[in-house]
């Protein structure tokens, strides 16, 4: 959730001097998220973390590392541990942060992986997988549906969605050529304006 | 060697190219892996659905691919090159903006990245769903997931668990899809 007037001061206060904490506790720190993180929603962990638990960012400096987060590729949770590690205790700090995130998942599919690449044609559990990818699909909708709430009432957005969508999934193109067609459109379409800066609610968070 | 190398430049790509989150990548990994390393539709569909049970990030069922390809070096390559490439860009991309401070453009290209990284997710969930969606009750079970997250706070693990078990007695015992 960003704040129309976040835009100005947002990254200055970064530039203070960064609070003392170990390799350590940043890996621990991140490794309990990265395990008590089930179905999503990991950011407003990390938040707790850096704001609330440790003070380690103050919240001006969370706003702006996570918009730095969602507009670089990758998944923005992890792009957040990484500028959290970075800007606490420098690229190990990345390195720790994103290692203790990433662990447990890292074991859970390494193993559930495993089990399936041996159990795949056991007929319960095909049924299981079955009813879960459902489940899945449906969990899949409603997360794009909280995501995009925003964007399907604005005809601006919503035209680039669907753009979008018919160049990846009618047309079948490549992922790279959607890029290539649409980002430059919906640049133009969203470049900054002198008059209305930042009226632009984004509905990520 | 070569299927390494296959691998890191797939998943290295995906990394780079994964706007606005890793679930905008789903619909091209889900047609790579199926042309060119021979993951099938549903093969791709329930290493999905596991790793939507698995904590933290969503998207570490890219392992399972890996290790479906080339075993457990396989997982550690996808492992590398789908995290290590975009992480090592946001770090850089991160450094510089805390000198140039924030620009307009920064926030023109955040709000034109998301509109199409939410193309890419319905993409993602058209995706899914046909591989998923195989009749009446599987359909109605995503539709019943769909309404509950978005209606209640269950965490979305207890939902699609209890759904896909329910489901599962279903098929099982009247035999419907």
């Amino acid at each position: 959730m960003t704040t129309p007037t976040e835009s100005r001061q947002m990254l200055s206060p970064l530039e203070a001097a960064p609070p003392r904490v170990t390799l350590w506790q940043l890996f621990t720190e991140f490794l309990m998220i990265g395990a008590i993180s089930f179905g999503g929603g990991i950011v407003a962990y990390e938040r707790i973390l850096l704001i609330e638990k440790r003070k380690w960012l103050t919240s001006d400096q969370f706003m702006a590392t996570l918009a730095i987060s969602q507009t670089m590729p990758g998944l923005n949770s992890v792009n957040l541990a990484v500028l959290a590690g970075d800007y606490v205790r420098g690229t190990l700090g990345a390195i720790a942060a994103t290692l203790g995130l990433i662990l447990p998942g890292t074991l859970f599919v390494l193993i559930a992986g495993v089990a399936y690449s041996q159990g795949e044609d056991h007929p319960m559990v095909n049924l299981l997988l079955a009813g879960v990818a459902a489940g899945a699909t449906g969990l899949l909708a409603a997360i794009t549906y909280k995501i995009g709430t925003n964007h399907f009432r604005h005809i601006q957005s919503l035209a680039i969605i669907i753009a979008t969508f018919v160049l990846m999934s009618i047309f079948k193109l490549s992922l790279i050529w959607v890029l290539v067609i649409m980002a430059p459109i919906a640049l133009f379409l969203y470049r900054p304006r002198k008059t209305e800066s930042a009226s632009d609610g984004s509905p990520h968070g | 060697m070569s299927a390494l190398i296959h691998l890191a430049l797939t998943f290295g790509m995906l990394s780079l190219l994964a706007v606005g989150g890793g679930t905008a990548v789903l619909p091209e990994m889900q047609t790579v892996l199926a042309q060119q390393f021979n993951i099938d539709h549903t093969t791709f569909v329930h290493v999905y659905s596991i790793g939507q049970l698995a904590p933290g990030p969503n998207m570490m069922m890219v392992l399972v691919f890996g290790f479906q390809i080339a075993g457990l070096v396989g997982a550690g390559v996808v492992l590398l090159s789908f995290f290590l490439p975009s992480s090592i860009l946001c770090l850089s991309v991160g450094r510089l903006w805390v000198r140039i401070g924030e620009r307009p453009w920064r926030r023109a290209l955040q709000n034109a990245l998301e509109p199409i990284s939410i193309g890419l997710m319905c993409s993602g969930v058209y995706a899914v769903a046909k591989s998923a969606i195989i009749g009446p009750l599987t359909l109605g079970m995503a539709v019943v997931t769909l309404l509950v997250i978005v209606f209640t706070r269950i965490n979305p693990v207890f939902m699609i668990l209890g759904i896909g078990g329910a489901g599962a007695a279903l098929m099982h015992f009247f035999g419907l899809k």
